[in-house]
C-alpha cells in the first residue's frame, strides 16, 4: 500500500510515463470480469465510493465477499444476464505507466467485439480456465489476435485455485497454447499461472505457486515494450485536411494536417505524393505549435512541402525512397461485423486511411473458421462474426500497405453505402504470419496461403 | 530542442520515438478534430467553462493552427451556471474569435416547454434544448468533453457514437471502434456525437492543463466560500435556491472539482490554490471525481444510462 505521500512524490514520473493499450479476451466463464476488477482493485485505481457500490449490491445478492467483476459489467442487460454485452473501455495508471483496457467479450457470437478490442491493443490477455485448459473459444482467440497482429499475447491460466496450483496443470496448457499461438505467427507470447479470485500472480506475486519464477500479470503489463515497430517501417502520412489561413498574417501558408501512420518524417526529405505520383520535399513539420525538424508515428503534425502542388484529404505523402505501389485491386481478410451479409456483387464504400472510395466486392474466395483455421471455399457471403478473405476492386486507386507490415495503412473499413453502417474490418494482405490454414477441399483458385 | 514530443527515456527500448501519455493521447484528440473537420459539413463544439470543455477547445486550437478553429460552439444554459464560469466563457469566445450559441433551460421554462423539478436540478432539463438546437442550427458533428472514465455507461460510449433523428442512443447498436478509422456516415437528420477526450482519465486532464498553462476559471481552486451541506455535498445558494430548514450556511475553504448546475455540484473541501497542488491531491484522491461531487449520477445505477439513452451528453 503506498501512502499519500509516496503517491504524490511518483507525480513527477507520472507526468512522463507512457501509455500501453491492450485488450483482454476469455470464455464466459473464465473469471474475465474478475482478473479485470482484480487489476483495478489491487492496482489501487478502484476508488472508495465505487467499491462502496459493489458492496452494496454485492451483500443484496447475498454474496460473501464483493464481486469485483460488478466494477466493470455497466449495462443494464450485462448485469441482468452477468455478461458482459459491448467492449468496454477501462482506464489505470501505475507509477511505471498508463493503461487502456479494451475490455471484450469472449463469447463466439462476439468475435466482432474481439477483432475491435485488437485492432488497437499493443497487447492481449487471453484467459483460460486451468480445469479446462486450451478449449475451442481460446483456440479463436489466438487466432484473433494472431489475424489482428497483436505484438504481445499474455496467455493468464486463471483458477489456478482450484486445481491446487499444481505447476504440471499450468505447463501443459502453456505448451499447448504457445505451440498452437507460434504456428500462428504470434511474436511474443507469456504465460502466467494466476487466480483472480484469490488474487494470485496479478497484481501481487503468489504465496502459492513458488515454482513460478516470472512476473505477475501488472508487472508484465508494465514492463513489455510498448511497439514502435510504428516507427521502424516506412514513413506513411495520410492526409486528413488542408490548413489554409489565406489571412494577413499567414497570406500563403499551406499545410498538410494529419497523424504520422508510421515510420519517421525528416524535413528536407524528398516525398512523393500519391496517389498522383508528384514529387517535392518536406520543408517544415509544425507539430501543434512547435517548429521541428523530424516527426515519428503515431504524432498529429502538418507538413509544408516546397513546392506548390494539388494535395487534398484522402492523398498520402511518403518518402520516395519507400513509396507504397497503389492498386484498385484489393485482396484481403475481413472480420464481418454487421448483422446484415456481405455478399459477392456487393457495392460497398472502403474507407482507408483518410481516404474513402466506392468499391465492389468481386469475389469472397473462402470463410475461414477459427477454431480450427479450416477454409470454406465459395461461402457466396459472409455474416456477423465470420472471417474470410475478399478481392475487392476499387474505383480509384489506394495507396494500401500490407496489413502485415503496417497496422494502421494496411487496415480498411467496408460501409455500406445506403445506411452508413461499418460492414466489415479489412487486413490487406496474408492472413496470418504462416502457413497454419488448412483447406478443406481443394481450392482451385490457388490462394497462396 | 528540435523534436516537440516530450522523451521518456527510462527504458532503452521506448527511446528515441517513444510518446509520452500526454503526447499520445493529444495527438489522438487533435487527430480526432481533424477527422470531423474534413469529413462533416456542420460540426459544433459544446462548450460550458468548465475543464474538459476548455481542453477540447484548446486542442481544437492547436489542430487547425495558424488557421481558425473551423466550427462554432455551444453551450446548453441551465440558468444555474456560476457566474464566474460564465464570465469565463464569455472571455474565452471573444478572445479566439468564435461564434457561441446558446440554448437556454430558462427560456424553455418560460415557455412551458420544460417544468421545472421539484429538488431544483435542471441538469436533466438540457437534453430537450440540446437536441432541439442540433435540429434547429442542423449540426450534423458535435464534440462533446465526455471521458469514458467518467462512469460506467460511459466506458461503453464510442467516439463516434451515431444519433438518431431524435438524438436517442442505442447502446447495443453503436459501430464497431475499428484501428483509427472512424466511420461518421449518417443520414440527414441524423448526427454524431464525438468524445476527442474519450481515452483521456481526470489526471490526464489536468496534467494537460498544467503543462500547456491553460487558464481555468478560478473556481476550479481553493478559496473561502459560503456553502451548506445536502445529501453529502457543500453547496453554493443562488437563483436556483439555498438552505432550507434545518441546513446551515457556514464558510468553508472549498473548491469545485466539476463545474455544472449550482444546484447539483457540490464542492469539496480543500487548500489548493495551485494546479500542483490540485493535481496532487487528486492524484490521492480516493472518490471518484462524480461520485464526490455531482448528485445528478448518485439518482440510480442506471440513471446515466438512460439519459444517455434519450440524447443527453
Amino acid at each position: 500500500m503506498t501512502s499519500p505521500t509516496d503517491q504524490v512524490a511518483q507525480l513527477a514520473d507520472l507526468a512522463a510515463t507512457t501509455l500501453l493499450r491492450f485488450a483482454t479476451a476469455g470464455s464466459v466463464d473464465d473469471g474475465k470480469s474478475t482478473l479485470v476488477g482484480r487489476l483495478l482493485h489491487d492496482s489501487k485505481s478502484v476508488l472508495t465510493d465505487q467499491m462502496e457500490a459493489v458492496e452494496a449490491v454485492s451483500a443484496q445478492r447475498g454474496q460473501d465477499a464483493p464481486d469485483l467483476a460488478l466494477l466493470t459489467d455497466g449495462l443494464r442487460a450485462e448485469r441482468e444476464q452477468g455478461i458482459t454485452i459491448d467492449v468496454a473501455y477501462r482506464y489505470f495508471a501505475t507509477a511505471r505507466r498508463r493503461f487502456i483496457l479494451a475490455d471484450t467479450p469472449g463469447h463466439v457470437q462476439y468475435t466482432r467485439n474481439m477483432v475491435t478490442g485488437a485492432s488497437t491493443a499493443d497487447l492481449a490477455v487471453v484467459l483460460v480456465d486451468a480445469r479446462n485448459g486450451v478449449i475451442e473459444q481460446t483456440r479463436r482467440h489466438a487466432a484473433v489476435a494472431a489475424l489482428l497482429r497483436v505484438p504481445h499475447v499474455v496467455l493468464a491460466v486463471n483458477k489456478m485455485d482450484l486445481v491446487d496450483y499444481r505447476e504440471s496443470v499450468f505447463a501443459a496448457i502453456a505448451e499447448e497454447f504457445t505451440a498452437y499461438a507460434s504456428d500462428l505467427g504470434v511474436p511474443e507470447i507469456t504465460a502466467i499461472p494466476i487466480s483472480a479470485l484469490a488474487g494470485d500472480n496479478v497484481v501481487d506475486a503468489s504465496a502459492h505457486m513458488d515454482w513460478y519464477g516470472g512476473p505477475t500479470v501488472l508487472e508484465h503489463l508494465e514492463t513489455v515494450p510498448v511497439s514502435h515497430d510504428l516507427t521502424a517501417c516506412p514513413a506513411r502520412f495520410p492526409v486528413q485536411y488542408v490548413i489554409r489561413p489565406q489571412s494577413a498574417e499567414h497570406p500563403d501558408y499551406r499545410g498538410y494536417a494529419g497523424q504520422i501512420a508510421s515510420g519517421v518524417l525528416r524535413v528536407g526529405e524528398a516525398v512523393t505524393v500519391l496517389p498522383s505520383g508528384r514529387t517535392s520535399t518536406i520543408e517544415g513539420i509544425d507539430a501543434l505549435g512547435e517548429s521541428v525538424d523530424i516527426a515519428w508515428a503515431p504524432q498529429s503534425v502538418t507538413v509544408r512541402l516546397k513546392d506548390d502542388i494539388d494535395i487534398s484529404r484522402g492523398d498520402l505523402i511518403a518518402p520516395s525512397a519507400s513509396a507504397p505501389a497503389t492498386t484498385q485491386d484489393v485482396e484481403a481478410t475481413v472480420c464481418h461485423v454487421a448483422d446484415q451479409p456481405l455478399a459477392v456483387g456487393a457495392r460497398v464504400l472502403l474507407k482507408h486511411t483518410t481516404r474513402t472510395v466506392k468499391a465492389i466486392v468481386k469475389e469472397i474466395p473462402s470463410r475461414l473458421t477459427l477454431d480450427d483455421l479450416s477454409q470454406h471455399p465459395d461461402p457466396g457471403q459472409l455474416v456477423a462474426n465470420d472471417i474470410g478473405r475478399v478481392v475487392v476492386r476499387t474505383a480509384e486507386p489506394l495507396a494500401l500497405d500490407a496489413y502485415a507490415d503496417s497496422r494502421r495503412t494496411g487496415s480498411f473499413l467496408l460501409i455500406d453505402p445506403a445506411d452508413g453502417t461499418t460492414l466489415a474490418a479489412g487486413m490487406a494482405g496474408e492472413s496470418f504470419a504462416s502457413q497454419a490454414e488448412t483447406t478443406v477441399q481443394a481450392d482451385e483458385e490457388g490462394w497462396d496461403f | 530542442m528540435t523534436t516537440a514530443a516530450h522523451l521518456h527515456a527510462d527504458s532503452g527500448s521506448d527511446a528515441p520515438y517513444a510518446l509520452s501519455h500526454l503526447d499520445a493521447l493529444e495527438s489522438e484528440a487533435v487527430h480526432i478534430f481533424r477527422e470531423v473537420a474534413g469529413e462533416f459539413e456542420k460540426p459544433v463544439v459544446l462548450f460550458s467553462g468548465g475543464k474538459d470543455s476548455i481542453v477540447m477547445l484548446h486542442l481544437a486550437l492547436k489542430a487547425f493552427a495558424p488557421a481558425p478553429v473551423p466550427f462554432t460552439l455551444l453551450h446548453v444554459d441551465t440558468g444555474h451556471n456560476f457566474p464566474e464560469v460564465l464570465e469565463y466563457r464569455d472571455r474565452t469566445v471573444e478572445r479566439h474569435g468564435l461564434r457561441l450559441h446558446v440554448a437556454s433551460v430558462q427560456d424553455y421554462i418560460d415557455a412551458g416547454k420544460l417544468r421545472e423539478r421539484p429538488d431544483g436540478t435542471r441538469n436533466p432539463l438540457q437534453t430537450l434544448p440540446l437536441t432541439e438546437a442540433i435540429q434547429r442550427l442542423k449540426f450534423d458533428a458535435v464534440f462533446g468533453g465526455g471521458r469514458r472514465d467518467e462512469e460506467k455507461a460511459r466506458a461503453k460510449e464510442r467516439v463516434f457514437s451515431l444519433r438518431d433523428e431524435f438524438s436517442q442512443w442505442d447502446p447495443r447498436r453503436q459501430r464497431p471502434e475499428l484501428w483509427q478509422l472512424y466511420n461518421g456516415r449518417h443520414a440527414p437528420g441524423e448526427h454524431v456525437r464525438v468524445f476527442p477526450l474519450s481515452n483521456w482519465t481526470e489526471l490526464d486532464v489536468w496534467q494537460y492543463i498544467a503543462r500547456e498553462g491553460i487558464e481555468l476559471p478560478e473556481i476550479y481552486f481553493a478559496h473561502e466560500r459560503e456553502v451548506f451541506s445536502r445529501n453529502g455535498m457543500w453547496l453554493t445558494a443562488g437563483a436556483w435556491g439555498g438552505a432550507k430548514e434545518g441546513e446551515t450556511t457556514e464558510t468553508r475553504l472549498i473548491r469545485y472539482r466539476t463545474v455544472g448546475d449550482m444546484s447539483c455540484t457540490g464542492a469539496v473541501d480543500s487548500d489548493a490554490a495551485t494546479l500542483d497542488a490540485v493535481i496532487a491531491e487528486i492524484a490521492v484522491s480516493r472518490l471518484t471525481e462524480r461520485g464526490a461531487t455531482r448528485a445528478d449520477d448518485k439518482m440510480s445505477e442506471a440513471a446515466m444510462e438512460d439519459r444517455k439513452r434519450e440524447g443527453y451528453f
